[in-house]
């Protein structure tokens, strides 16, 4: 089952390189590989028996025994969540894709699939190694997809973003053999925890920049502007969630001592992030750069909830994962639709476009209210619970939360208006279109999933960690 | 009365794997008086072919019946799993190398001679990976460099390739006669020419602070440094994987060094394990320096062969890194890592020539502009063996770093595994710019192939060995087990 839902977009993605099809065809067929990875999902989540805690849905299977590393591979609660986020994100990309047209369909879309396929690998690995081949493995097609299909800036993005996640990476590898030999095996399951700060460290390299977390976000702006819209959805929608969820499976997890000695620095980078972002989200001249140190700012807040380590924390932060993934993959896609109407994402050059678009005003509005945590929005009931976590450890960290809460609302106001209201920008013609069937039929499932979890966020919150303690739920070791 | 002369027991078997080069090499020769000029191209290529492929079937064979290893014809070679697993690896990059040469534009004159010259250094590589004694090493080792010495030099139309033969010629006589003199001051100090005779007589005689046995030493971890083409010893390899023939360049860079470096674990092992805090201090300081000078030098390159001729001596640090562990786990990482190695470095050649035979001119990274799209199964070759060396999973280049880093972690020596990351960091410069040459360009700065028009040439026999150099490099890292069975198979006896 689990092995099926890193295998069937992988198999997919072969089969779109290899068979000799039509562009609309290439297309069609990854869309239809997409939609089977959501729908196979769903299969899972109905097989998924959240009363227990531990690991579900297991599969183990040696790969080299002298080193003990296996193909070990199952689900926890959280991990459920985060497959769904990547098969629904990653659907909604390959249909944004399809909707769009991109040169070199077959490579474009095997890309896509095999991207799926280790997102997916990351969020389920049960074995460093394993975890460590998908989290390189996930790099390989985003490298191709910003640097073939990005912007005029992309040999640049591409090769900053590079440098950034391998220098963090290989400093994760390093870790990972010593925390592998060191305890005698690379399970994740069966290895008990380590109080070398070193190897901390060495994770933590990783899952910063990836995140990123202040300060090691300089790959950010340009590698967002410069992917194409569905990329950049991706990437800030999922692929930041990878670098999260790291925090929390292995860094949080594995390393309970080291964790309380880097806590407070952890915890005041992340609230410098977040305010951080904020402001520069505030200031910044176009639709990317606002979503784009947004993305910044909330994993920023994602961190606080997950090195708060306690359960209102942890549970805050994966239900904020999702949220965000959500959020910033919808708004990447409407910026992409803007940008295609008005040919610049320029703040300065929009406005007006809520006149004659009532469709696109209504979603991009929906969005960003649910973006600016509005009361009894989803991303309030994940907010809420990152802040009264957070505030059991330091009530400096809640005030910094509260005060990137108004400006979350401050700058998402002033995107809406700069693109919906004011005077109608130059770029903005009356030709420019509404948003097209297909466009809201890729959109819309996003937003209703975060409507939906507006009304019931306990669906995330009170299925991630069964029904224990969160933390001691991660960090108790298998024998 | 003729007195009877004591021959040694022979084994036959053992020699196998040389004896089917050699024969191949024989007739490749004979075909060049018998065969007419126009047949004699593919005739020789196949007669050199079914050499290296009964070469390998023959080491694959030994590797089976020699689960203990032991000396044989008078204890001079030595007929264990070690040798039989780097003769199939030599045997294999061989199999490649005729495939790559077989379209090589080379005049028809000395191509019998070319091929019977390629198989005649299989040979001497498949002897050497064997020897047992201070003679058979030099003896194996003067074998296969002479025949690369020519090889480099062969096609005397090519520009530069006279040159690169001389170069290597004097600077690798300059090595060759460092390990020479290495071997005569240890005969001197020990009196034993035989390795465990050496590490016996060292031990019984408690030689080990000994001046002339640690100056036999040095000199020849030097000369088995110029094979390897390891830094401070790697000036020649640049020059000369620049200007030889590209099929010879494949051949040289995956089957000297897994050679060279082969022999260096087993004579630094068996010969000398009382110096081993002595050797592994000088062998991780040459890691370091290959490490250092490869990465660095390589990012500056333009032209494809030279970078990748700093790539092959900065992994032979990443290679030297396992020989200084001087541990079991040191021992499979070399042998599985030169595996996906060779594959990935006859590989990457093989791609360069072809493209070469499209423009007619040296491959440089900006005439690469657009060749993923325009030919993609040797453009997704190309990016398999960047991926690979750079050590991106997938390929066996992850798994091999990865074992080498635990070996040097295992070790104790947790800076070497610092200083292996960080290269590997730097790395990624110049491999992705490799990929970001041949993908990522706009169509506009396409160089469109041939200057003569028409589609690019199809060579069935490169592209299928470049298929192969794909499998290998891919399959090495799902098919880890089998194959690290087989590294340490191979190399357990050397650490027990």
């Amino acid at each position: 089952m689990t092995t099926a839902l890193i295998f069937l977009p992988v198999a997919g993605a072969l089969l779109v390189m290899v068979l000799p099809l039509r562009p609309f065809a290439v297309g069609a067929t990854a869309l239809l590989v997409a939609l089977a990875e959501v729908a196979l999902w769903i299969d899972t989540v109905a097989r998924f028996d959240f009363s227990k805690p531990g690991l579900q849905l297991e599969q183990q299977q040696s790969w080299f025994s002298d080193l003990n590393v296996s193909y070990h591979v199952g689900f926890y609660g959280f991990s459920l969540w985060l497959v769904g986020l990547t098969s629904v994100v990653l659907a909604a990309a390959v249909g944004y894709a399809f909707w769009a047209g991109r040169e070199r369909p077959r490579a474009y879309y095997s890309l896509m699939l095999l991207l799926t396929g280790a997102l997916v690998g990351v969020f389920v690995a049960q074995d460093l190694l394993l975890f460590y081949v998908f989290w390189e493995a996930m790099l390989v097609p985003l490298y191709f997809l910003v640097g073939v299909w990005g912007g005029a800036g992309r040999l640049r993005a591409t090769l900053l973003f590079v440098i950034y996640t391998m220098a963090g990476s290989l400093l994760m590898l390093a870790a990972i053999i010593a925390l592998g030999l060191s305890q005698g095996t690379f399970d994740l399951v069966h290895s008990g925890t380590s109080s070398s700060d070193w190897i901390f460290l060495g994770f933590i390299a990783a899952f910063a920049v990836k995140a990123p977390l202040f300060p090691f976000h300089a790959w950010l702006p340009e590698t967002y502007r410069e992917s194409s819209p569905e990329v950049a959805a991706v990437l800030s929608g999922v692929v930041s969630k990878a670098a999260a969820y790291g925090f929390l499976r292995i860094a949080i997890a594995k390393f309970p001592g080291p964790v309380s000695d880097f806590r407070t620095p952890i915890l005041v980078l992340a609230a410098v992030g977040l305010i951080y972002g904020s402001l520069l989200a505030f200031r910044a001249p176009d639709l990317r750069g606002v979503i784009a140190y947004s993305s910044l700012a909330q994993m920023g807040l994602i961190t606080l909830g997950l090195f708060a380590v306690n359960g209102l924390g942890l549970t805050g932060a994966v239900l904020q994962m999702v949220n965000h993934g959500l959020i910033s993959a919808a708004l990447f896609l409407l910026a992409g639709g803007i940008e295609r109407r008005a040919a610049t994402g320029q703040l300065s050059a929009l406005g007006g476009m809520a006149r004659g678009r009532p469709a696109l005003a209504t979603v991009l509005m929906t969005t960003g209210v649910i973006a600016l945590a509005v009361p009894g929005s989803a991303a309030f009931a994940g907010e809420f619970e990152i802040l009264a976590g957070v505030f059991q450890t330091g009530w400096g960290y809640a005030v910094a939360g509260a005060v990137a809460i108004v400006l979350a609302a401050m700058y998402m106001l002033r995107l809406i208006s700069a693109v919906l209201h004011k005077s109608p920008g130059p770029a903005v013609t009356e030709a420019a279109l509404d948003l097209r069937p297909a466009e809201l039929g890729i959109v819309v499932p996003l937003v209703a999933i975060l409507l939906v979890l507006s009304a019931w966020p306990a669906a995330i919150t009170e299925r991630s960690f069964g029904a224990q303690n969160a933390v001691s739920s991660i960090r108790q070791a298998l024998p | 009365m003729i007195a009877s002369l004591a021959t040694p027991h022979i084994d036959w078997f053992a020699l196998s794997p040389a004896l089917a080069l050699l024969a191949a090499g024989a007739v490749s020769l004979l075909c060049a008086v018998f065969v007419p000029r126009g047949d004699r191209r593919v005739v020789t290529s196949v007669v050199c072919a079914l050499g290296f492929a009964g070469a390998f079937v023959a080491a694959a064979l030994l590797f089976a019946h020699s689960a203990d290893g032991h000396g044989v014809i008078a204890d001079v070679i030595q007929r264990d799993r070690l040798g039989a697993l780097t003769t199939m690896i030599v045997a294999g990059s061989g199999i490649l190398a005729v495939a790559t040469s077989f379209a090589e534009p080379m005049s028809d004159d000395h191509i019998a001679e070319y091929y019977a010259l390629l198989a005649w250094a299989g040979a001497g590589m498949a002897f050497l990976s064997t020897a047992s004694t201070l003679m058979t090493l030099f003896l194996g080792l003067e074998w296969f460099s002479i025949s690369l010495y020519i090889l480099c030099a062969i096609d005397r139309e090519l520009a530069g390739s006279l040159e690169a033969g001389l170069k290597y010629l004097i600077v690798g006589g300059f090595g060759s006669a460092l390990l020479l003199f290495g071997s005569a001051l240890v005969y001197g100090a020990t009196g034993k020419l035989e390795f465990h005779e050496i590490a016996q007589v060292v031990q019984q005689q408690s030689l080990s602070h000994d001046a002339l046995l640690v100056a036999g030493l040095a000199f020849m971890i030097a000369g088995l440094g110029f094979k390897a083409s390891a830094a401070p010893f790697h000036m020649w390899t640049p020059d000369v994987y620049e200007g030889a023939p590209t099929p010879v360049t494949a051949f040289m860079s995956a089957a000297t060094k897994a050679v060279a470096l082969v022999l260096m674990l087993r004579v630094l092992t068996t010969a000398f394990p009382q110096e081993a805090h002595l050797w592994t201090i000088a062998v991780a300081v040459m890691a370091v320096a290959s490490l250092a000078v490869g990465n660095l030098a390589a990012l500056v390159q333009t032209s494809v062969k030279r970078m990748l001729a700093y790539s092959s001596i900065s992994h032979a640090g990443f290679m030297l890194i396992a020989i200084a562990s001087n541990n079991a786990l040191g021992g499979r990482a070399l042998l599985y890592y030169l595996i996906p190695y060779a594959a990935m470095s006859v590989g990457s050649f093989a791609v360069v020539a072809a493209r070469e035979r499209e423009l007619n001119r040296p491959v440089t990274i900006q005439n690469l502009a657009g060749f993923g799209w325009e030919r993609p199964l040797l453009g997704g070759g190309m990016a398999v063996f960047m991926l690979g060396f750079a050590g991106f999973p997938l390929t066996g280049g992850f798994v091999g770093k990865f074992y080498l880093f635990a070996a040097a972690y295992d070790r104790g020596w947790t800076w070497l595994v610092i200083v292996g990351v960080a290269a590997t960091a730097v790395s990624l410069y110049y491999y992705l710019g490799v990929i970001r040459a041949m993908y990522f360009r706009p169509s506009e700065e396409l160089q469109l192939a041939p200057v003569a028009g028409g589609s690019p040439p199809r060579e069935l026999l490169l592209q299928t060995a470049v298929t192969g150099a794909i499998v290998v490099t891919v399959g090495s890292f799902f098919a880890v087990q089998p194959l690290i069975d087989a590294a340490r198979q191979a190399t357990e006896f050397l650490f027990l």
